[in-house]
């Protein structure tokens, strides 16, 4: 690998913008805008790209820069932005994140935030989050995580709790709308009072409608996020954001709230350790639906484990999501032999090589900060027999004719990206299900035979 | 459910046919807060020159503006597939602090030498307007290191509107023309021409490119569809420029009439009427060869025989229901309206992103009473005339797409990003048989409006 050509250009990138994971997080709050901070281009390519992917409208506002703006900054944008979205939209929370552009010309958004509440003293506002998200300052899952902890610090800032309240802060990180879906249904299947921070499960995954409507039904409701400051205490899903601060260690800090920070819960490992940790902060046990559940995926992790058992399989993604990938594959016997991220935490090599024992016989490659380009010089070495990630490794598979199995965020050549579940036992099992048969059709196709049984 | 505002400053960009005396403001800045359906300038540069194949296309600036653009259209190319790259210089803090000037040419150092491309184009974003790298003196450094043309286009987003970017595209591709020439030792006929403003999206280049072949005019350089730079050098030895897409290249057909005295022609390839035209006017153009003329007849009638059954069919199917368009530009806003009559669809609601005065004037005179006009939509406004109009179909981009189909209303993408040819005579039928199979599916009966 030439390292002159790894500094100064990216191929195909393997990540997306600070904004674009803000905005996604906002969109999961009851009654929410996001606002995009900056020029209209970047709110537009971000709304396309998120609606190809959940296929739902998605409502992105922008405060517009024109070249005047640019040179004497984007206060009086702002100001216009929150007045024109609240005549149109009346909101009960503005997300406003900032762009490149905003950042490079040094505007001072909180300023402009409490000039505006001043201004404004005797109206009713909507809650203004602010959250910086200069791109060049790290990826689109930097900016959801941001987001997140700049909601919590601000909405629970201004009150002081004195009750404890028995109920469970949740953060999953960006899931899909399946996940999150899955999520309440297990707190409510425990009878355990929760906040989920954010909900865009039926935001962009919803009914069609009789009328447009300007908020989709569900999202976080400001009431609770507010209320986060009383609860018994955090789950938070991801080990690289364990490793960050977050909103979970914010409110750890604040209100002395114990924080289970833990891995996205994919394969049996993980998920056992999301259960445990909800039956140890609540006292009560698994109910019987996931026991079930766990044992069933078990019956079919042996009834085809000889088909995935040495199997070599190139991850990508957000890190994250590459290590919960990792933690399932290795509990299946599928070899990692490829683990690559667009991110640069610091810490993904290190998390990989915690989860596997033999790390270094097996030869795994592990790269952060890399680009499709990277991933394919890589893969046409390694030789992986599936590739698990974002659709845009389509190009990849479809140069090396290696299958690739569509996970994580985006989905762009199918239709199903806010239905692909991925946690939990049940998302466990429609992942190993997909992979298992995707090896069967493979080897099916290829032979001579054609059997009819596997 | 509260009732959806009109804001404002916006109400002068929405005009019902038949209510007030037309005056429809348009040409303006998206206002702050509100939810544009538009793009930037960079995003402008980036459509027209995009499927120009042989050369390097890199984007200078932090990753967002590449990665959103990378393989997103569905331009076709029979060769080379360089333009499906996403190449960003992916600048970090230090490089906003620093300047990006030293990356940028270290970039186009590795890249030119790994691809070996005809060209460079080098996409100056946002950032890169503010923190003032030099991007003309490092291309012009690149060009004379590696003897390729590499050519800045200043496509800063908050510089202006699409059509800025448009401009800044033409300017870049009028810098090769005039670079090359066509080989004049083979056969070349002097009823030569230029296709500009036809990005070949689903092959529609090829079709239209046949077409111009079968009634004996040859084609220069299509710009930029399924294009190469050693045809664009050539293209001022074309005796006539047709123009597709005129927001995008009028411009360019402008410069080339002032230096090249070359003239050009406005035309659309989509719909019977307006591809027939299109043949009808060059031929016209070379009235010295009645050849032409008659090859061009033949032509028409012959394909139209091919595919008007079919259409009859449809027609009959489709007749009376009610469509919607909000498309980019106006210019294709009047061939749809045509190509829907055609089928037996009334058109209900018409707008577009980058319309100008006359584009508006001319639209009105085109629509029926009740029609609304509308410039720079947000979804608000769409949904809210889509559904009080009862439109069965929406006609629009990928961001239009979602409102009509939440709202259970048909829907046809006619933007870049489709896979399927609507250009030609068989662009047409394809037009017909998507609108049929949308407008008609049963599955409308299930969507909360019918209930
Ligand atoms: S507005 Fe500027 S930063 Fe945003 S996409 Fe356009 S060029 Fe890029
Ligand atoms: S300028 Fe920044 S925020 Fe805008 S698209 Fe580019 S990377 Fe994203």
């Amino acid at each position: 690998m030439a390292t002159e050509e790894y500094v100064t250009v990216t191929k195909n990138a393997c990540k997306l913008c600070t904004p674009l994971g803000a905005s996604l997080f906002f969109k999961g709050i009851c009654g929410s805008i996001p606002l995009l901070h900056g020029s209209q281009g970047c709110s537009t390519y971000i709304r396309r790209y998120l609606i190809s992917h959940f296929k739902e409208p998605v409502d992105i506002a922008c405060s517009n820069f024109g070249e005047q703006t640019a040179i004497f900054g984007g206060e009086v944008n702002l100001k216009v932005a929150f007045d024109n979205i609240i005549r149109q939209y009346n909101p009960e929370f503005i997300g406003v994140a900032t762009t490149c552009l905003s950042e490079t010309i040094g505007d001072d958004v909180p300023m402009f935030i409490r000039k505006y509440k001043e201004a404004n003293r005797d109206n009713k506002l909507p809650q203004l989050v602010y959250v910086s998200t200069a791109s060049y300052r790290g990826t689109h899952i930097d900016g959801f995580h941001d987001s997140v902890k700049a909601t919590v610090d601000i909405l629970t800032s201004e009150y002081s709790y004195c009750k404890r309240e028995n109920s469970i802060n949740i953060f999953p990180g960006m899931l899909s709308p399946a996940d999150l879906r899955y999520l309440k249904e297990i707190f409510n299947d425990f009878d355990v009072p929760f906040v989920m921070l954010p909900d865009y499960s039926q935001i962009l995954d919803g009914s069609p409608w009789k009328e447009y409507q300007k908020f989709p039904k569900g999202g976080t409701k400001v009431e609770n996020i507010i209320n986060m400051g009383t609860a018994k205490a955090c789950i938070e899903f991801g080990k690289i954001l364990a490793e960050q601060n977050s909103a979970g260690k914010l409110l750890n800090k604040r209100y002395d709230m114990p924080c289970y920070n833990i891995g996205i819960p994919m394969g049996i490992h993980e998920t056992d350790i999301f259960f445990n940790s909800i039956e140890t902060i609540t006292g009560k046990s698994t109910p019987e639906k996931y026991i079930e559940e766990r044992g069933r995926l078990i019956d079919s992790y042996i009834d085809s484990h000889k088909y995935v058992m040495g199997v070599r399989a190139a991850v990508y993604g957000e890190e994250d999501m590459v290590v919960a990938i990792v933690s399932f594959l290795n509990e299946i016997g599928i070899i990692p032999v490829l683990c690559a991220s667009g991110g640069k935490s610091g810490y993904f090599k290190d998390k990989i090589r915690e989860m596997i024992s033999d790390f270094d016989e097996k030869g795994i490659v592990v790269i952060d900060d890399s680009d499709f380009s990277h991933i394919e010089t890589f893969a046409k070495q390694l030789k992986p027999d599936i590739l698990i990630g974002s659709s845009k490794g389509y190009a990849i598979s479809r140069s090396l004719k290696i299958p690739l199995i569509r996970v994580g965020f985006p989905i762009h050549d199918r239709i199903n990206g806010s239905r692909i579940l991925h946690i939990g036992y049940r998302g466990a099992q429609q992942l190993f299900d997909t992979i298992v048969n995707t090896l069967l059709e493979k080897r099916q196709e290829s032979s001579v035979v054609g059997y009819s049984y596997m | 459910m509260t009732a959806i505002h009109i804001l404002k400053e916006r109400e002068k960009q929405i005009y019902e046919k038949g209510s007030q005396p037309f005056d429809l403001t348009c040409d303006k800045h998206s206002i702050a807060g509100s939810i544009s359906q538009r793009a930037c300038v960079f995003c402008g540069s980036r459509v027209v020159l995009y499927p120009i194949a042989d050369a390097l296309h890199l984007v200078h600036g932090p990753i967002g503006c590449a990665a959103y653009t990378w393989d997103i259209r569905g331009a076709l190319s029979s060769g080379p597939q360089l333009h499906r790259f996403s190449f960003s210089t992916d600048l970090k803090e230090k490089d906003v602090i620093f300047g990006g000037e030293k990356k940028l040419y270290q970039a186009l150092n590795t890249l030119i030498d790994t691809y070996s491309p005809k060209a460079a184009f080098v996409y100056a974003t946002c950032i890169v307007g503010i923190i003032g790298d030099d991007v003309d003196s490092i291309c012009k450094k690149m060009s004379k290191e590696k003897g390729i043309p590499v050519l800045p286009v200043h496509s800063e987003g908050f510089k202006g509107t699409k059509k800025d970017g448009y401009k800044a595209a033409c300017e870049a591709l009028f810098k090769l023309v005039g670079q090359g020439s066509i080989n004049h030792d083979s056969e070349t006929s002097k009823f030569r021409i230029n296709i500009l403003g036809e990005f070949n999206i689903g092959g529609e280049a090829w079709i239209i490119k046949n077409y111009y072949e079968k009634i004996g005019v040859q084609v220069v350089s299509v710009m930029t569809g399924d294009s190469r730079i050693d045809d664009i050098k050539s293209a001022h030895e074309a005796s006539l420029n047709v123009v597709q897409c005129s927001g995008s290249m009028t411009t360019l057909a402008k410069m080339m009439k002032e230096k090249y005295d070359i003239p050009f022609i406005r035309v659309s390839y989509f719909g019977i009427e307006d591809v027939s035209k299109a043949l009808y006017d060059v031929s016209a153009h070379f009235k010295d060869n009645p050849q032409i003329l008659e090859n061009t007849k033949k032509l028409v009638s012959s394909e139209i025989q091919n595919i008007y059954p079919e259409l009859q069919k449809i027609k009959k199917a489709l007749f009376g229901k009610k469509a919607a368009i909000y498309v980019g530009g106006a210019f294709k806003a009047f061939s749809l309206i045509k190509a829907l009559r055609l089928i037996g669809m009334d058109v209900v609601l018409v707008g577009s992103q980058t319309g100008d005065q006359d584009d508006y004037k001319m639209l009105k005179e085109l629509c029926d009473d009740g029609t609304v006009i509308v410039d720079d939509a947000n979804p608000l406004e769409l949904s809210k005339y889509i559904v009080e109009k009862k439109a069965d179909l929406v006609i629009g981009g990928v961001k239009e797409r979602p409102i009509a189909y939440k709202m259970g209303i048909g829907f046809c993408d006619h933007n870049h990003e489709r896979k399927i040819p609507l250009a030609g005579f068989i662009g047409m039928l394809n037009f017909a048989k998507e609108v049929y199979a949308t407008v008609m599916s049963p599955v409308w009966k299930f969507a909360p409006r019918h209930l």
